[in-house]
C-alpha cells in the first residue's frame, strides 16, 4: 500500500457575503475508505470539497490531510489530492496521453517516465487504444476513464470526485458507478465523493454524509442512515419515494417507509405490527412495482399524501377511492420531534 | 356534398384575415436590406471598383479621362525605393505593433479577470483609447513626441533615466518607435477586451484542473490558457492588422512621412501620390498593392480560428 492519509475538517466554514455555504463542519474521512458528501444543490457539498481541495479558502477552522494543517499557504498542488469534475474538466486542445501526462509534467517528470506511468494508468482503464485522441473524439464514458486516469497517475493521497457521473446518461451510469467503486477498491485511496444522488451515494459509499444548508446531518453507513434517519430533513431526503411523516400524538411526527407500508393480508400473520385504514387515491403501476398514494382514513388531521410502494410480488388486488386495511411492522416505525425535527430514539412523547 | 343525416351545418365563416406586408417575410427582407445594398455598393464596392480602374490608367486629379496603361503604375511604383520603404514600414509597424498588442493585451485580460477594488473603472478606461477618434487622439500624441514640449523627454530625464533630449520626429528610428507607440495605445484596449471576453468563456473547471493537477501560472498559461484562447486572439490579431496596415491617419498627423520620408506607409505614399501629388493612378496602385496580402492573412487566419478547438 502506498502513503494514505485521511482527511479531517474541523469547525470549518465558508460565508460568501451573507450566505453561510459550509457552517461548522466537523469530519473525518478515514483511511481508504469511500466517503459520499450527500445533499441538495446549494447545500454547500462542493464548497466542503473545494476547501478540501485548496480551490477555495475556508472563513475559518481548519483541514488536515494525513495529520498535516493544511491551510492558505498550502496551495492545491502540495496536498497529495486529485481531482475528478463533474464535467471532467480535460483540456480539449490535448490528446488523452497528453491530458494524463500533464500532471507528471507539472512535477518535472523525466519524459520516460511520463510515458511509462501514462501507459500503466491507461492499461487499467483500457484506454490504450484511445491515447491520440483529443477529448471531442470520445465518448462521455471514455472521457471518465481518461479523466480518472488523470487523476490517478501521480499517486494521489485523496481522491476527489465532484458529481462524475452526473453527465452520463442512465443506462451508463449504473455501469460507470459499479466501475468506480471496483477501481476505488482495488488502489483503496482514501476518497470524497459528492453528489446530489442518492442512489449513487447509497451505492458508492463506505459511509455517506447527509449535508443541508451547509450542515452535516447525520453521517454513516448508508442503510444505517436510511434506516434511522437522524431527523425529518434525511427521512425525507433519502429514498424515492421519500419516507411518509404523519402527525401522530401531540409534538410527535411517525415516520414509515412506503416500502414497509403493506396491505395486511401481504404481511406474514406472525410480525407485530400498526394498522392503519387507507384511503387509495391513485395508483401508479411501474413494472416492478405499484405506487399507492392516498390518505390515512383514521386521521383526517394528518392531511398529508401517504405513500405505499408495493413490490411486484404482492398482487393483492386494489382499486382507486377503495379503503384498505394496511400495515406497518413496528420495527419499521421511527418518531421525530414535530418541533425540532429530531429523530426520537423510543416511542411517543 | 349533402350533409350525413344528423349532422349539422356548420355556421357561416367569418371573414379569414389576409396577410400583410408584415407577413411576407420573403419581401420584407428584400425591402429591409435595400438600404444596407444601396449603402455598401454606393460607397465599398463602387470605390473600390474605380480603385481598381483608376490603378491601370495614367488618371490625374482634375482629368476625368481614362487613359489605360497597363501595368506601368505597378511597373512604376515597384523600381521605387520610397515605395519600397513604405512597403518595409506597413509591414514593420503592423508586426511589431501586432506583438506588443498581443503581449499587453493578454496580460491586463489576465490582470483585469482578477478580482480587485475598481476593477470596473479600470476596465471602462481602458476603452477610452479604442473609443476616442483617431486623428484626435494623434494629435493629442504630436504633443507628447513634441521636439520642445515632449512629455516622454521630461519624464525620462524626471526619473534620470537619460540627460539626452530625443527630437521624436526628427530621427527615422525615434519617429517609428513614436508611431508604433500610438498604434499599439490604440489596438491595445480592443484586444484586451476581445481577450477578456475569450478568458472569461474558458471552462472554469478546466482552469481549476490545471491548478489541481499542479500546473505553475506560467504553465498553465503557456498550455491552457493561451492555446485555448487561441481562436480568439486570432480574431484581434486580424483586427489589428487589418486596421494598422491600413491606416493613414497616425502617420499622416504624426509624422507626415518624414523625416524625409522615411516612416511613409502604403496608405499614406497612396495618399501623397494620388490626392496630393494629383498622380490618381499611381496612388490607387500603392493602395490597392496589399489587398491580395491582407486577402491571404485574413483567410489564413480565419482558417486557424477555425480549426482551432474550443470546448469539450
Amino acid at each position: 500500500m502506498g502513503p494514505v492519509a485521511y482527511v479531517e475538517t474541523r469547525g470549518l466554514r465558508k460565508q460568501f457575503g451573507e450566505v453561510r455555504a459550509v457552517d461548522g463542519v466537523d469530519l473525518a474521512v478515514f483511511e481508504g475508505e469511500l466517503l459520499v458528501l450527500l445533499g441538495p444543490s446549494g447545500c454547500g457539498k462542493t464548497t466542503l470539497m473545494r476547501m478540501i481541495a485548496g480551490l477555495e479558502v475556508p472563513t475559518a477552522g481548519e483541514i488536515y490531510i494525513g495529520g498535516q494543517l493544511m491551510d492558505a499557504d498550502v496551495p492545491p498542488r502540495a496536498r497529495g489530492i486529485a481531482m475528478v469534475f463533474q464535467s471532467y474538466a480535460l483540456y480539449p486542445h490535448k490528446t488523452a496521453f497528453q491530458n494524463i501526462a500533464f500532471p507528471l509534467e507539472a512535477l518535472r517528470t523525466p519524459p520516460a517516465t511520463i510515458r511509462e506511468r501514462v501507459h500503466e494508468a491507461a492499461r487499467k482503464f483500457g484506454l490504450e487504444h484511445l491515447l491520440p485522441r483529443r477529448p471531442r473524439q470520445l465518448s462521455g464514458g471514455e472521457r471518465q476513464r481518461v479523466a480518472l486516469s488523470r487523476a490517478v497517475v501521480r499517486d494521489p493521497k485523496v481522491f476527489l470526485f465532484d458529481e462524475p457521473l452526473s453527465n452520463l446518461d442512465a443506462q451508463l451510469r449504473a455501469i460507470a458507478r459499479y466501475e468506480l467503486k471496483e477501481f476505488q477498491r482495488q488502489i483503496g485511496t482514501t476518497t470524497i465523493y459528492v453528489t446530489h444522488d442518492q442512489m449513487e451515494a447509497m451505492g458508492l459509499g463506505d459511509r455517506i454524509a447527509v449535508m443541508d444548508k451547509g450542515k452535516i446531518r447525520q453521517i454513516g453507513a448508508p442503510q444505517a442512515v436510511y434506516d434511522y434517519p437522524a431527523d425529518v430533513f434525511v427521512a425525507t431526503f433519502l429514498g424515492s419515494p421519500p419516507m411518509n411523516l404523519v402527525e401522530w400524538t401531540d409534538g410527535t411526527l411517525l415516520g414509515f417507509r412506503p416500502e414497509a407500508f403493506l396491505p395486511r393480508d401481504a404481511v406474514p400473520p406472525g410480525e407485530d405490527v400498526e394498522t392503519f385504514r387507507f384511503r387509495v387515491r391513485q395508483i401508479e403501476h411501474l413494472g416492478a412495482s405499484r405506487l399507492l398514494y392516498g390518505a390515512l382514513e383514521d386521521r383526517p388531521a394528518a392531511a398529508r399524501t401517504v405513500i405505499a410502494d408495493l413490490p411486484a410480488t404482492v398482487t393483492v388486488a386494489i382499486a382507486e377511492g377503495e379503503v384498505y386495511p394496511f400495515v406497518v411492522p413496528r420495527r419499521a416505525l421511527r418518531y421525530f420531534d414535530a418541533r425540532t425535527g429530531l429523530a426520537r430514539t423510543r416511542g411517543p412523547a | 356534398m349533402a350533409l350525413p343525416s344528423g349532422a349539422r351545418a356548420l355556421p357561416a365563416p367569418a371573414a379569414v384575415a389576409r396577410r400583410t406586408l408584415a407577413d411576407r417575410d420573403d419581401v420584407l427582407a428584400r425591402l429591409l436590406l435595400a438600404p444596407a445594398l444601396v449603402y455598401v455598393i454606393a460607397l465599398v464596392a463602387v470605390p473600390f471598383v474605380l480603385a481598381i480602374v483608376l490603378s491601370f490608367t495614367a488618371a490625374t486629379a482634375g482629368s476625368l479621362e481614362l487613359s489605360w496603361v497597363g501595368l506601368r503604375n505597378f511597373l512604376t511604383i515597384l523600381s521605387d525605393p520610397q515605395f519600397h520603404r513604405a512597403l518595409q514600414n506597413t509591414l514593420v509597424f503592423t508586426l511589431v505593433s501586432q506583438v506588443l498588442v498581443i503581449v499587453l493585451a493578454v496580460t491586463a485580460a489576465h490582470v483585469l479577470q482578477a478580482a480587485f477594488l475598481g476593477r470596473r473603472a479600470v476596465r471602462f478606461l481602458l476603452l477610452l483609447p479604442w473609443a476616442a477618434p483617431v486623428s484626435l487622439a494623434t494629435m493629442a500624441w504630436t504633443w507628447i513626441f513634441d521636439s520642445t514640449f515632449s512629455v516622454v523627454n521630461w519624464t525620462l530625464r524626471f526619473l534620470r533615466l537619460t540627460q539626452d533630449w530625443y527630437y521624436w520626429f526628427g530621427d527615422p528610428t525615434l519617429a517609428m518607435i513614436a508611431i508604433i507607440t500610438v498604434h499599439v495605445w490604440r489596438m491595445f484596449p480592443f484586444a484586451t477586451v476581445v481577450t477578456l471576453a475569450g478568458l472569461a468563456s474558458l471552462p472554469h473547471e478546466i482552469t481549476e484542473a490545471a491548478v489541481v493537477d499542479g500546473a505553475s501560472f506560467w504553465r498553465r498559461l503557456a498550455e491552457i490558457n493561451l492555446p485555448l484562447l487561441l481562436p480568439i486572439v486570432t480574431v484581434a490579431v486580424l483586427f489589428g492588422v487589418v486596421f494598422t496596415s491600413t491606416d493613414l491617419g497616425v502617420v499622416y498627423l504624426l509624422t507626415r512621412g518624414g523625416p524625409y520620408n522615411s516612416t511613409h506607409v502604403l496608405a499614406s505614399l497612396a495618399f501623397q501620390r494620388g490626392i496630393l501629388g494629383a498622380n490618381l493612378g499611381q496612388g490607387a496602385a500603392v493602395a490597392l498593392f496589399l489587398l491580395p496580402v491582407l486577402v491571404v492573412v485574413a483567410a489564413g487566419m480565419l482558417r486557424t480560428a477555425r480549426r482551432a478547438e474550443v470546448g469539450t
